[in-house]
């Protein structure tokens, strides 16, 4: 099989988008256990699959049939990054699955489970396919999770802003998939009882940096020991996003002073609205550091990769 | 004046939420409703302030569930037609089947002036119930006219049946809208219609320079009940239409009572104020989206800074509409720089 002479697991990337050429470059500089063997795409003049040739990563433009046509790669490949768009993913899913490659989906397609790294990295190896949720969903769980484990959150809610030119094409026709997809995000991972996402673009020049506000109805608690909570966890996205802070500490307004009263839900007096403002420097690897859209979830999908390869590798070695 | 009539799309139940701070009685829609149709209004929409799923702590939570609005005010129109808005981002496709089958007639998808592709499955959506598709090119004051045209022929090729040229920040002078109306006329071929908002003291003078240059629709509310110093008053838009000779389907009288009668007296119960006061002043001056005005009052009680510093930051900053979470951001920044302290209270 593969994975033997370099002591890599090798992998693809199907979608030459801005995700797509941004996982790429990080790879490519950073991964101990991975290598990409193909960045397959479907426009010949696609920045990122010039890019790709640059770098010398073999390319092909004619989609997902371009790769399986390399009988040789396909044999090779373990891991295949999906960085196309919903729809997309929703097809090629279940060829990956026949393969019995592993799919890690960065789409909001959501087939497989949802991993947050900081939250539950190692929760899906035995799995097929895992879904990254999307990148708002990546800046704002960890958020909800570090208020949830200290606290019952009644409902969370997320705003995420990104700069107009950080949305591929991709993004924009999945703008519904991200808002549905991160809601059942916030809920099944973040631990929240409701979840609500919102997603803006904005166009300002120069453009803006990701922002993501986190609001969350909490129950009675110490607001220092949930400060803390969300202190560390920064700590922890930070040692993957080293651009992921706080704008100010978190806000808590006592909702017995400002209740929130949620039609068809119901109506809390007590405890906390605990309201974080999130502020996501990218690394600058593909786009400029504006879109930290794009770094935290491709810095998640070689955490998550990195792994599967490990796990890959240190099987082989037992097979051996 | 040609022999056109003007569609008039009233927005006293959808804007005016936003003066309501979402907090309209059933009641109150109802019976505003059943005089906007009585009066001859073609298209009256209803939805929170920021529109389907703007259910959010972010904007603010009606009173009631948006199914209940919609159904309450389908059940007493026997003329006009109801409409929904929508947001990409905010509201989604599932949202707007949820609610289509309640008597939904038009459906308005809304995106900043600049983001028109977000809209193209919503449109093409809408498009395939049988509806009539409107485009809303919000804050269209921040690009010239003929960057909005290639945005409106996104919108009008998804198959939208009129685009319309959104004022939201009240920022815009009647040159200002004239341009806009004119080029996306000469280069569409579907309707263009016009959205005001008050702060400036332009809302009828700037619909009468749509009308002129060739708008097909105009939104307008009673009392111009909506966000920042409101919309075009509507009474007043037809006195106005009527002078001018540019006809209509609305009924004046019919109009100035339902202002007098129903719109007034629920504001003063209510103790909604919709005026040019200095802050609504400032989201025109500064072309800032008119649904901050309430957020932004209220952070400057809670943080202690001045409105209109929130604002013009907002502004400075070219936020767009639905970043209302920037509002908390800004005033914190601007609270902390004067040493103030941010503290649970």
């Amino acid at each position: 099989m593969s994975a033997e002479r370099n002591g890599k697991v090798k992998c693809v990337i199907v979608g030459s988008g801005n995700i797509g050429t941004d996982l790429m470059i990080k790879i490519l500089r950073y991964s101990k256990n991975l290598e990409l063997v193909m960045m397959v795409g479907i426009d010949p003049n696609s920045d990122g699959l010039a890019r790709a040739k640059r770098l010398g990563v073999e390319t092909t433009y004619e989609g997902i049939n371009g790769f399986l046509k390399r009988k040789d790669l396909v044999d090779q490949v373990d891991i295949i990054f999906e960085a196309t768009s919903a729809k997309a993913h929703l097809q090629n899913a279940p060829i990956y699955r026949e393969l019995g490659k592993i799919a890690i989906d960065l789409t909001p397609a959501a087939i497989g489970p949802y991993v947050v790294p900081p939250v539950n990295l190692g929760a899906h190896l035995d799995k097929l396919n895992v879904n990254l949720i999307t990148c708002g969903g990546q800046a704002t769980i960890p958020m909800v999770y570090a208020v949830s484990r200290v606290v019952p959150v009644h409902y969370a809610e997320i705003v995420s802003s990104v700069a107009s030119k950080s949305a591929g094409p991709g993004t924009r026709q999945n703008i519904d998939e991200f808002t549905q997809t991160t809601a059942k995000g916030l809920v099944a991972i973040g631990g929240a009882r409701r979840g609500k996402a919102i997603i803006i673009l904005n166009p300002a020049e120069p453009p803006i940096i990701m922002r993501n506000t986190v609001y969350t109805i909490a129950d009675e608690c110490d607001p220092d020991e949930v400060t803390e909570s969300i202190y560390s966890m920064v700590n922890e996205v930070k040692k993957y996003v080293p651009g992921y802070n706080l704008k100010s500490e978190p806000i808590f307004d006592p909702l017995d002073k400002y209740p929130i009263r949620i039609p068809g839900y119901g109506e809390f007096n007590k405890g906390y609205k605990v309201t974080i403002l999130l502020e996501i420097e990218g690394a600058g690897h593909y786009l400029p550091k504006y879109a930290g859209n794009l770094d935290i979830m491709t810095s998640a999908a070689l955490r998550v990769g990195e792994l599967f390869a490990e796990k890959i590798l240190s099987e082989k070695t037992l097979a051996k | 004046m040609s022999d056109k009539k003007v569609i008039i799309n009233d927005v006293t139940l959808r804007d005016g939420m936003h003066a309501l701070s979402h907090q309209y009685e059933l009641e109150d829609m109802v019976q505003i409703a059943k005089a906007l149709d009585e009066a001859g209004v073609d298209i009256i929409e209803v939805t929170h302030g920021d529109g389907l799923a703007g259910n959010a702590i972010n904007y603010g939570f009606s009173k009631y569930e948006e199914e209940k609005y919609i159904s309450a005010v389908a059940d007493v129109l026997k003329r006009a037609k109801l409409d929904v808005l929508l947001l990409p981002g905010i509201g989604t496709i599932e949202d707007l089947e949820r609610v289509i089958d309640l008597g939904v007639k038009v459906v308005r998808v809304a995106t900043h002036c600049t983001e028109a592709d977000i809209s193209i499955q919503h449109i093409e959506y809408s498009k395939n119930r049988g509806m009539d598709v409107v485009g809303f090119l919000m804050m269209a004051h921040m690009i010239p006219p003929a960057e909005l045209v290639k945005q409106a022929k996104i919108m009008e090729g998804a198959g939208a049946d009129c685009v319309y040229v959104v004022d939201s920040a009240g920022a815009m002078l009647p040159q200002d809208v004239a341009d806009r109306v004119k080029a996306l006329k000469d280069n569409l071929s579907c309707q263009v219609g016009f959205h005001a908002h008050h702060n400036l003291s332009l809302g009828v003078a700037n619909s009468l320079s749509a009308v002129q240059s060739g708008a097909d629709r105009i939104d307008a509310s009673l009392c111009g009940l909506g966000a920042g110093a409101g919309n075009a008053p509507l009474e007043v838009l037809i006195a106005v239409f009527d002078r001018a000779g540019i006809r209509t389907n609305c009924d004046l009288y019919k109009l100035m009572d339902a202002a007098e009668e129903l719109v007034r007296p629920m504001m003063k119960r209510k103790g909604v104020e919709v005026v040019i006061d200095r802050d609504a002043l400032s989201l025109g001056y500064a072309g800032v989206y008119s649904s901050f005005l309430l957020h932004a009052k209220r952070a400057s009680k809670r943080f202690g800074v001045d409105t209109r510093d929130i604002l013009l930051e907002l502004g400075r900053r070219k936020m767009v509409g639905g970043q209302e979470d920037m509002i908390v951001d800004v005033a914190v920044e601007l609270a902390k720089k004067r040493g103030k302290e941010v503290e649970v209270e």
